[in-house]
């Protein structure tokens, strides 16, 4: 029997922003729960991050913005992948205020998790989502 | 009445009784936590270190040693004799959006409001030496900050502010000097000379290794254009300072107070070890040094960080470097109540957590402070939330009396004796960091980063764990909808600002600004002091972008290593 191919994720740190303190605690959290996680490490592009996506062949992407430049460039993330017809789940975390939900998930962001987020329940909407997936 | 306590305290006899009583209590606190009347085991502070329920006497507490008097040596009680009596603290927030003009308007409101000094946050563009314009620039316009590409925009942030008037604050590292150079040069526009502007530059390039990550260049071209400030500083710019040396964005990555102290005091003696390397006179340039530190909720721990960094820099500016100037061994400081504890949760009760951070600023003797709006864990403040921080400084100022007296909690026990437990820590890191070769090693083996990941995962996983409670996050939670205003910035904003920039490009002197683009290049190639040039570059209207292209066309650019 073939052993299950461990959960891949990426979490990506887009445009400018130097905060990278939220990026890695959920980047240790998804690891230290089995998953296998790539970090972009800071000032990606969209195209770098979607390109880094491709190659790394991830089941997900989570993208941290706290600088306000989400608005932007979430979306072209999401163009990217949309456009290389890519299979993953993207989920975002920062400061991101509330009016910019509804655009971010009709972009097709899964979900948004703003401060306050407990890592397990990051943890645990992967596992679900992931799962539904495959 | 103070004195002769400490004398009754000194006396073997009277120690004896002391003695006794300080067991009687123990063995009743024991009966009780037998009887399990303790809420937990054992307590610990933000930087885990167990905190006993009870602190007494020390019994050889130096008092001249360790503490002095206000105002001297070794400073652990303020850097000023009379403190707060003679000066209060600068009243400086931290402000920038949008476009300048925008900001502008929001400085004479600060200042209309009783701010006593401006303080300048740049958006990402700026901070990374980008015009608005670049594509690196996409979606970050004025975000974060205000952005300033060009003298012309860093004339209309000052438009109506008189620059011999106030003292100006501006958070910019990497291209710090061409952010000061403007500064210089709109100085000069309002008829101001050099000599008699008065601020501060951040200009603190091993933190953004360390921590806040908007670096650009190497650390050692990077250190070259810090030190040709420190230089120029002191011989043109006598009143400026020319270093911000901070803690602040090392504790928001996550660190601890410990950590925090050890690792910005690091920082200052590399700055004043590279200072004398290249030359320059210690007791000219090191009194141009100044600190940042962060105001965390462990009301007690924050105040003996600051007591004890003043304490350790004055010794290692005297003893280690061997420093004569008084004025180079007080550790002057700017404090910033933590961005990081603001919750989006029940936003109201940042209100509560700002004050008692900026009392812990006071009462640890900060020169200057910024205290946080309620909204800023969900967005930059509006009007309303940065006036009642503002008043939160004023209160503390003037209803609460704590700056009636230099330095009140000077011979609490429990303060003393976490200031000297700060102080040793602190040492055992200045150990690891020797080990490691020093700074710029321990930064590219990715030493300081590793530390704040683990220090701020332990704590997340805490909070998560409800070991720690965050009221409103973790505990006292209610379910209602979040009711706070949020500023909205000029949609256009960005569209102008590329226009402005446009028609500055095309109505420059040509000649001129390829001159001054030539001898920047050069300089920047060679080994002379670079500040000369720059300040040249922008006033032949050489944007923020086309100086720092050159600078990174010569220098490299820094790319560090994933850390998690």
């Amino acid at each position: 029997m073939q052993m299950p191919r461990k959960i891949r994720v990426m979490i990506a740190k887009p445009g400018l922003d130097g905060h990278d303190r939220g990026a890695k605690v959920v980047a240790r959290a998804l690891r230290d729960a089995g998953m296998e996680v790539i970090y972009t490490g800071l000032h990606q592009t969209p195209e770098q991050i979607v390109q880094a996506a491709l190659q790394e062949d991830v089941d997900a992407i989570g993208l941290s913005c706290l600088s306000g430049a989400h608005d932007v460039l979430f979306p072209r993330v999401m163009e990217l992948i949309k456009e290389n017809g890519m299979d993953v789940l993207v989920t975002a975390g920062g400061i991101i205020p509330k009016e910019d939900l509804p655009m971010l998930k009709k972009s097709g962001i899964a979900a948004v998790f703003g401060p306050g987020t407990a890592i397990e329940e990051i943890v645990k909407f992967h596992r679900e989502h992931i799962k539904q997936r495959t | 009445m103070a004195l002769s306590l400490r004398e009754k305290e000194s006396d073997p006899a009277d120690r004896n009784v002391l003695q006794e009583t300080f067991r009687e209590w123990k063995r009743k606190f024991d009966e009780e936590i037998r009887a399990g009347k303790q809420r937990r085991d054992k307590f610990y502070n933000l930087s885990w270190m167990e905190i006993e329920p009870l602190y007494t006497p020390q019994e050889d507490f130096d008092y001249d040693a360790k503490l002095g008097n206000p105002g001297h040596y070794p400073y652990t009680r303020g850097i000023h004799e009379n403190m707060y009596t003679g000066k209060l603290w600068t009243m400086r927030q931290f402000a920038g959006f949008g476009s300048a003009a925008e900001t502008n308007r929001r400085f004479k409101y600060l200042l209309s409001h009783g701010e006593t000094g401006l303080s300048v946050a740049f958006d990402y563009p700026t901070l990374y030496g980008y015009d608005t314009d670049d594509p690196h620039s996409e979606g970050e316009f004025g975000k974060c900050g205000v952005a300033v590409s060009s003298l012309e925009d860093m004339q209309a942030l000052f438009s109506g502010i008189p620059l011999d008037k106030v003292s100006t604050s501006m958070t910019i590292n990497g291209p710090a000097s061409v952010l000061w150079a403007m500064y210089i040069a709109t100085g000069e526009a309002q008829n101001v000379p050099k000599s008699v502007l008065r601020g501060t530059i951040q200009n603190d390039v091993l933190k953004e290794y360390i921590a806040q990550k908007s670096f650009i260049f190497p650390p050692e071209p990077s250190m070259r254009l810090v030190l040709d400030t420190f230089e120029y500083g002191m011989k043109e710019v006598p009143l400026w300072n020319t270093i911000s040396i901070s803690g602040y964005h090392i504790r928001e990555a996550g660190s601890t107070a410990v950590q925090e102290l050890a690792f910005t005091l690091a920082d200052g003696f590399e700055y004043v070890r590279q200072g004398i390397e290249r030359g320059l006179d210690p007791n000219m340039f090191v009194p141009r040094l100044s600190f940042f530190f962060n105001a965390h909720n462990d009301f007690f721990e924050e105040i003996a960080k600051y007591r004890a960094a003043r304490r350790i820099w004055a010794r290692e500016m005297k003893e280690r470097f061997g420093l004569k100037n008084e004025r180079a061994m007080k550790l002057r400081f700017h404090t910033q109540t933590a961005g990081c504890s603001l919750t989006a949760e029940q936003p109201e009760n940042n209100i509560v957590r700002v004050a008692l951070q900026a009392m812990a600023a006071v009462f640890g003797g900060t020169q200057s402070l910024h205290t946080n709006s309620l909204d800023e864990a969900l967005a930059l403040p509006t009007e309303k939330a940065v006036r009642i921080a503002l008043r939160t400084q004023q209160i503390i100022a003037y209803e609460s009396g704590i700056p009636r007296v230099a330095d009140p909690l000077g011979g609490s026990y429990y303060v003393e004796w976490l200031t000297d437990r700060m102080e040793e820590e602190a040492y055992a890191i200045f150990d690891d960091i020797e080990e490691y070769g020093g700074v710029i090693q321990a930064i590219e083996m990715g030493y300081f980063q590793k530390a704040i990941t683990e220090s701020s995962y332990r704590y997340q996983r805490e909070l998560e764990k409800k070991e720690r409670i965050i009221v409103g996050v973790n505990e006292y939670t209610v379910d209602e909808p979040l009711n706070v205003p949020i500023l909205k910035l000029d949609p256009k904003g960005r569209d102008k600002q590329i226009e402005r920039l446009k028609r500055l490009r095309n109505g420059r002197n040509k000649r001129r600004f390829q001159e001054a683009m030539d001898t920047l290049r050069k300089t920047a190639e060679g080994s002379a002091n670079t500040m000369p040039a720059i300040l040249a570059a922008v006033k032949a209207k050489a944007t923020l972008g086309e100086v720092t292209g050159v600078l990174r066309e010569v220098f490299g650019e820094y790319r560090e290593q994933h850390i998690i």
